[in-house]
């Protein structure tokens, strides 16, 4: 520790103090949006792919090996190598942090709506059934609204966990807040590398609050009381 | 140029001393920091259990601090703490201790209350009640939470790369440095998955071995 903790805090607050670095093109604002933008993205995608697969398999029955098989191997992939050689692909930037954010919040969807569906009262699939509903509909009608809850569990922590991918692609030159830590680290400035890691987790927490809240308003009064599982 | 293959068992032949010392940091950092957050999680669950509040706000700073991505924890702490080892470790170590402690006092909590009052009933003491039937009954939720940190940990090291230190993931940034090297990054990520696979098997076995009790009511 050549600098001192305290300058280096002291190089931190003036780097966040500085309205330039807020609002100057590629600054932090700039970096706040495209990293919005991209979890948008992947977000819209993985949600496009494994919600309607997971509830499809929940509605069936099928695939509980594959889900576990999944979600299990997910944890033990380390984003950034997917990162990395995507890049290596060809897929550099933005594209290659979207794709690969999407990839690892499949998993977590996935497990929301399969759980969502599976886990449907069966009392209710029964009696959806005895007044003659079609599977679709009671897919639709009646798995779907009781799977609510766990899917806008799935979808909070989906979303906290892609904003939280994001930073690493800065490593493969992908855009987003990461960017700030990334050249802080190039350049050994390690005042910015602090600003930067206090930004991308005050982003998260953030989002969380409000996805918190969102959950909260979408997830009937009597099913509140189903906790949020990681 | 020889191209750029995406796997090269030559190279994995070449470069295993290479990958033999990242490894052994890599399997280092890994256990050090679980069996730190072990060492931290287990007596401060059975410390709080009794007292619900308590915990619960345990466990709302464990779950806010959780969400907290690792990439801006290790950039937090590093100019603080210097670059290198030690904010890899300590973060590694945060995250370990907030996956075993949730778990702990999952497992602790869930205990019958019929066999709690039957252990009161026989004039067990509150200590004796929570080392002697909570805990034997927690060991399975203590187990799991010890190879979710675990395996969760394998994969976070890489992330150390950002401050200089992350095992496996040195050699996938490396690889990826050096003209996008597949070959380097994807022997990386296999020896990384690997070696999850491996301490998941030892921790399960480990955790049979010690609950007999679970295998006889065919759990």
């Amino acid at each position: 520790m050549s600098a001192g903790a305290g300058d280096v805090v002291q190089e931190a607050l003036r780097y966040l103090n500085d309205p330039l670095v807020w609002t100057q093109p590629g600054g932090v604002l700039d970096l706040t949006g495209q990293h919005l933008l991209m979890t948008l993205a992947a977000v819209g995608i993985a949600t496009a792919v494994a919600l309607p697969l997971g509830a499809w398999l929940g509605h069936s029955g099928r695939g509980s090996g594959l889900v576990v098989a999944v979600s299990n191997t997910s944890r033990a992939l380390p984003t950034l190598a997917i990162i990395l050689l995507l890049a290596t692909a060809g897929l550099f930037g933005n594209t290659a942090t979207v794709i690969a954010a999407a990839i690892f919040a499949v998993p977590v969807l996935l497990a929301g709506a399969y759980d969502g569906v599976r886990g449907a009262d069966p009392a209710a699939r029964d009696a959806a059934r005895g007044l003659g509903l079609s599977s679709a509909r009671v897919l639709w009608q009646v798995e779907v609204p009781l799977a609510v809850p766990l899917v806008a569990a799935g979808v909070r922590t989906a979303v906290v966990q892609v904003v939280a991918t994001i930073p690493l692609a800065a490593l493969a030159g992908g855009g987003g807040l990461g960017q700030i830590v990334a050249f802080g680290m190039g350049t050994q400035r390690y005042g910015q590398v602090l600003a930067g890691g206090v930004l991308v987790a005050a982003l998260c927490l953030v989002i969380d609050g409000v996805l918190a809240a969102a959950q909260r308003a979408v997830t009937p009064r009597p099913l509140r009381a189903v906790r949020a599982l990681r | 140029m020889i191209g750029n293959p995406w796997f090269s068992w030559s190279w994995v032949t070449e470069n295993s001393d290479l990958l033999a010392t990242r490894t052994g940091q890599h399997v280092g950092l890994t256990l050090e920091a679980v069996a730190i957050a072990a060492l931290i999680a287990v007596p401060l669950a059975l410390l709080v259990v009794r007292r619900r509040r308590l915990a619960a706000a345990f466990v709302g700073v464990a779950a806010v601090l959780y969400t907290v991505p690792s990439l801006a924890l290790f950039a937090i702490l590093a100019p603080l703490l210097g670059i290198g080892r030690t904010p890899v470790l300590i973060g590694l170590v945060l995250y370990a201790l907030l996956v075993i402690l949730r778990q702990t006092l999952a497992g602790l909590q869930s205990v019958d209350p019929a066999v709690l009052d039957a252990a009161r009933g026989i004039g067990y003491g509150p200590v004796q009640i929570t080392v002697r039937v909570r805990l034997p009954a927690a060991l399975p939720a203590v187990v799991s939470g010890l190879r979710l940190a675990t395996v969760s940990t394998v994969a976070l090291v890489t992330v150390g790369v950002v401050v200089g230190y992350g095992g496996l993931g040195q050699l996938m940034f490396e690889g990826f440095r050096n003209n996008f090297f597949r070959a380097e990054i994807s022997a990386a990520t296999l020896a990384c998955l690997l070696l999850a696979f491996v301490l998941d098997v030892a921790l399960w076995g480990a955790g049979r071995a010690l609950t007999p009790w679970t295998r006889r009511r065919g759990a």
